[in-house]
């Protein structure tokens, strides 16, 4: 195969729908190091991405791959790397730079079973808290978490053009399930899969500011080599992106990072919800745990037992109101994880004592399996 | 000299972004000085070059100029100038770091550079220790040194930056002072006039930091230790031994002409690029 198989349909497998998806949205650059599971990625653009001109790199170690990406992306147009859990402990540093410079790729990170090497081939969801959190200091984050092989394909697309729109890093979150397992999939035509252009300033040279304060707080990125010079730094910086210890600077750039994301909760608020109105007990889940609810979800009908589901398809950031309007009036919340219990403290921070929130913890490896989530609605019930 | 500092001006942020950062008596100004001199000479255009530094004194050098510039994560510069390159290879990349920035927490990507022989000009400013943090020893302290983290002298053997660049597959290697401050100026413009990895080591004197802790007096005296200590290839060749011993060579080691990276990925593309293969 080689290229994107538009208008077909095909068997495909989740990294490569990931690898697919990123040549459909015209990826410029990809860097990576090598980690299971999320190889598949990185040794499909290898192929791809040579033959259509695009540029590909294996670097040295994670590090190098996501400081590559950043410096393609300010000198190139969109960038990408994928990676796995301790590669993506890896990229902290570098996730943290381009959330401060506002710098636009998209971060894969396919998880697996931790901490440290843990089980490299196996399923977990561990790294949504660090997805959250894990660079130091405030920043904003944008996760989207695929469950199935298509929201693969789209949610990287979308990936792309949403980092290109707030000007951020944006990771893409597939548990190993997702990343391995194959699935029908037909491609769109060419030409129906909508990429954002990458956005470039139209002032004058001189005019240019590199973080100019526009109503969204994005402001139309100019790339090195363009004719408008202008610099970057980690450090806090003005509008000019030079150095400042000024407060109101400082203030100014922190609430901009800050606010460009949560005034714009509409844009990025994306969540699959099933029979929520008429279930007292509601799972809530994302991820391959999805796959399950909605198998369990058939079983428990057919027993007239009804349950909804919520399930957030943009984890990052967390849909509060809408959780907060829709579940804090339900009996029981139950919070099915592939980890020791991350987001449930989020559906907790967000709903009254009055509704029971009852954890599903696995962290053997395994998935979450439909009839796991049938006994555990049961004894809620 | 002095003729030329009006030129500087069309290179350096002087109205915005001066006073510098750096110590009365610092030697990285002397190799900013010496950069823009080359470029110059050179004539490109302030558009197409862009500096990528990492952290440290050297590492604040791209505020000050006037290119496309970009200050990045400790040790990193190469990594990000890597990625910039790649992406838009009409870039003219100066990559600047210090010893602890390019040798110590850098020091992977510095190899791997190398090996690759990455279209990209490293500028190493050898001032010997970690200046920004106070003067901590550095992968280049010397044994037996005083710096703030080897209060009874350093244990440690040092890296020669020249031959670690060598032996990893460096294009072209140099090293030079912020005495031999013409000479310095010949290197960088060598160095940038070439492609593959290029790398040009400065020594140049931290006063404040390592010359107080080892009592190298002031920056005078520091300057003219670089006199006194350091002798050219040819002159190591042609002196006697006794007369070569513990001074450090300046000159240029390597100067190949091997292809760099970007020809031989585009070589790559052209091979598997479908016209090609019809």
């Amino acid at each position: 195969m080689s290229g994107v198989p538009w208008g077909e349909t095909k068997l495909v497998q989740g990294n490569e729908a990931v690898a697919l998806g990123a040549l459909a949205a015209g990826i410029d650059f990809f860097a990576g190091y090598p980690i299971t599971p999320s190889t598949e990625v990185a040794e499909i653009l290898a192929r791809e991405m040579p033959i259509i001109g695009k540029k590909w790199i294996q670097m040295e170690d994670e590090i190098a791959s996501i400081s590559a990406i950043i410096g393609g992306s300010l000198a190139g147009g969109r960038s990408m790397t994928a990676t796995s859990g301790p590669g993506f402990s890896l990229m902290q540093e570098g996730l943290g730079y381009a959330c401060m410079t506002e710098v636009p790729l998209v971060l894969v990170n396919v998880m697996r079973g931790g901490p440290s090497t843990g089980l490299p081939t196996q399923v977990a969801q561990g790294d949504v808290m660090q997805a959250r959190w894990g660079t130091h200091g405030d920043h904003p984050s944008i996760v989207l978490a695929p469950a199935d092989v298509e929201e693969c394909f789209d949610l990287t697309v979308k990936a792309f053009n949403i980092a290109e729109e707030f000007r951020t890093p944006v990771i893409l979150m597939p548990d190993e399930v997702i990343g391995h397992m194959r699935e029908k999939l037909t491609f769109p035509e060419e030409g129906e899969v909508c990429v954002t252009p990458l956005s470039s300033p139209d002032v004058p040279i001189e005019w240019y500011e590199h973080y100019h304060t526009s109503a969204t707080g994005v402001s139309p990125m100019a790339r090195f080599g363009s004719g408008y010079r202008f610099h970057v730094t980690g450090l806090t910086h003005d509008t000019h992106g030079f150095p400042t210890r000024k407060v109101d600077e400082v203030i100014a750039k922190m609430n901009r990072l800050k606010q460009k994301i949560t005034r714009r909760l509409d844009v990025l608020e994306n969540n699959m919800l099933h029979g929520i109105e008429d279930s007292k007990v509601v799972i809530f889940c994302y991820g391959s745990v999805y796959r399950s609810a909605l198998a369990a979800r058939k079983i428990l009908a057919k027993q007239r037992k009804k349950v909804g589901i919520f399930r957030p398809v943009t984890i990052w950031p967390f849909p509060d109101r809408t959780v907060k309007e829709l579940l804090d009036s339900k009996d029981v919340i139950l919070v099915p994880e592939l980890n020791q219990g991350q987001i449930i403290h989020e559906v907790e921070r967000l709903t009254s004592d009055s509704v029971r929130v009852v954890p599903l913890h696995r962290y053997d490896g395994y998935e979450i399996t439909p009839e796991q989530l049938v006994a555990a609605v049961l004894e809620v019930m | 000299m002095p003729a030329r500092l009006p030129y500087a001006y069309k290179y350096l942020r002087a109205k915005k972004k001066f006073p510098h950062v750096w110590c009365p008596g610092c030697g990285i100004g002397i190799v900013m000085g010496s950069i823009i001199r080359a470029i110059d000479s050179l004539g490109w255009e302030l558009d197409d070059i862009l500096m990528v530094s990492g952290i440290g004194c050297t590492s604040r050098m791209p505020v000050y100029v006037d290119f496309n510039t970009l200050h990045t994560t400790h040790g990193r510069a190469l990594a990000f100038g890597t990625g910039a390159k790649m992406a838009n290879p009409n870039l003219k990349v100066l990559a600047v770091m210090g010893d602890g920035d390019s040798m110590a927490i850098g020091g992977n990507h510095i190899i791997h550079a190398a090996r690759r022989n990455m279209d990209i000009t490293a500028i190493i400013v050898n001032n010997n220790n970690y200046g920004m943090t106070g003067g901590q020893f550095s992968p280049t302290t010397p044994q037996g040194a005083r710096t703030s983290t080897t209060p009874y002298g350093m244990i440690e053997p040092d890296f020669d930056i020249c031959k670690l660049t060598e032996a990893a597959g460096a294009n072209y290697v140099a090293r030079g002072d912020v005495y031999h401050v013409v000479e310095l100026d010949g290197l960088f413009k060598k160095a940038l006039s070439g492609s593959g990895f290029r790398v040009v080591e400065a020594m140049a004197p931290c006063p404040t930091n390592f010359g107080r802790a080892n009592r190298q007096g002031d920056a005078v005296n520091m300057m003219e230790l670089l006199r006194d200590e350091t002798i050219t290839i040819a002159q190591s060749a042609k002196l006697p031994r006794e007369k070569t011993e513990g001074k450090t060579v300046r000159g240029i080691f390597v100067d190949k002409n091997e292809i760099g990276y970007l020809e031989r990925y585009q070589a790559l593309c052209d091979r598997v690029s479908p016209e090609v293969k019809k």
